[in-house]
């Protein structure tokens, strides 16, 4: 019977892969968890200057940041695409692409060319192979992102909107549902959406220092990178929780191979003996 | 009981401190500013420097920023903090060199985004994720 002693290897082998993905496994369920609590620490700065914002704007309705204006006819769109720095983590990124790809082609149909941001060298990777007006890049965060290294793509595209390169910016990355669920999703950062003009209940402003204008833009632009910010967490936690699952089942699937070898191992070591059995009473009969 | 003003103090990485206080100093951007309880409204960008709380029992705690907005309401201090160093030329030359990374890993790139090849890779990656997934129902059923 073939090698006894092959098959014997192969089963340390996938035993020794299943250690890795296993450990794999603990390590994305533990920085999960991390990721998760920097999402949640993440939300009161933004919800706390959308508020802010929103005032403002109310509170001074003849000056209208560009960011804030009604939207423009679209010749060029600009997608900032989180995406992670490594692999490993099972249809995460190829899923957002995916939507992203879909999403490029709506966009050219209605007459507007598509520029991008990439976060994290997985997106990089992609336009690399594929093409795609690249503006700014930024990889290796890490698994604690810090908002500085972000201000300088948010930057480039901020400036190529107020330039009119660009009209209007997206943001590209996935939507922590669950462990088991992460969903690509499309938001629109700039001009900024979903901010209701309801009237004041009655009127009151604040001391401005030094005018309203200097301070709306200044909470503007940290409201959009806080945004973006946001993004590259939730998409962190979500890169986690994919790979926690992907190596699980590999776990798994390296659980039932070995199994599965393990009985042809048996079969092919009983055939062996069986043989050699044979021989020795045909010898003997021989005799 | 001493009048007191709610203080929040925040970053876009996390809450930084949030309780009561008599008295908050900041440094704003035309000088530094004492806020007691019942300030009016007030709004500023802050400069980078010392906030310091002041609790009922007297006792300072101190907090660096490193700039930031100052906003103030009667019963509500927020401190929304910059967790980095901010300023015009800083934030410019992270955005050249971010232009530039760019540049450099796409060196000899055509700027046409090939529809067609990026679709068949993707739609290749997917059926390769969904033949797994059936042979892994098939072997558990």
């Amino acid at each position: 019977m073939a090698g006894a002693k092959e098959i014997r290897t192969k089963i340390a082998s996938i035993k020794s892969t299943q250690k890795i993905t296993s450990a794999m496994e603990m390590v994305a369920a533990s920085k999960m968890r991390k990721a998760q609590d920097r999402m949640a620490a993440s939300r009161p700065y933004s919800e706390k200057m959308l508020q802010v914002i929103s005032h403002l704007a109310r509170a001074t309705p003849e000056y209208r940041h560009s960011f804030m204006a009604a939207e423009r006819e679209r010749k060029r769109v600009g997608y900032i695409v989180v995406s992670s720095d490594r692999g490993l983590c099972g249809g995460l990124n190829s899923n957002l692409f995916r939507r992203l790809v879909g999403d490029i082609k709506e966009q050219r149909a209605a007459g507007a060319e598509a520029a991008f941001c990439t976060i994290g060298s997985k997106a990089l990777g992609f336009f690399k192979r594929f093409g795609g007006n690249v503006l700014a890049q930024v990889s290796h965060l890490g698994d604690k992102p810090h908002i500085e290294d972000l201000i300088g793509p948010v930057k480039v595209m901020l400036d190529a909107f107020e330039a009119k390169e660009i009209d209007a910016i997206y943001v590209a990355g996935n939507e922590f549902v669950n462990t088991m669920t992460q969903r690509p999703v499309i938001r629109q950062l700039v001009p900024i959406v979903g901010e209701e003009q309801s009237e004041m209940p009655y009127h009151w402003d604040y001391i401005y220092e030094p005018d309203a204008r200097t301070v709306l833009d200044a909470l503007l632009t940290r409201y959009i990178e806080s945004l973006v910010y946001q993004a590259v967490v939730e998409n962190g936690a979500c890169e986690q929780a994919a790979r926690m699952v992907a190596m699980k089942s590999a776990s798994d699937n390296a659980g039932n191979l070995i199994d599965e070898l393990q009985l042809v191992y048996n079969k092919a070591r009983q055939a062996a003996i069986t043989q050699e059995i044979s021989e020795i009473v045909s010898g003997a009969a021989a005799v | 009981m001493a009048m007191t003003i709610h203080v929040d103090i925040v970053s876009a990485e996390g809450a930084i401190h949030s309780g009561l206080a008599t008295m908050v100093y900041a440094t704003a951007e035309l000088g530094e500013v004492g806020i007691a309880p019942r300030h009016t409204a007030f709004i500023s960008r802050l400069k980078p420097g010392d906030v310091r709380v002041e609790n009922e029992q007297g006792d300072q705690e101190h907090f660096y920023v490193s700039g930031g907005m100052l906003e103030v309401q009667p019963h509500l201090v927020t401190v929304l903090a910059d967790t980095a160093i901010r300023a015009r030329d800083l934030d410019e030359a992270a955005a050249l060199d971010a232009k530039r990374r760019a540049e450099d890993a796409l060196a000899g790139q055509t700027a046409e985004f090939e529809y067609a090849k990026a679709q068949a890779e993707l739609a290749e990656a997917i059926a390769q994720l969904r033949a797994i997934e059936k042979l892994r129902k098939m072997k558990g059923g």
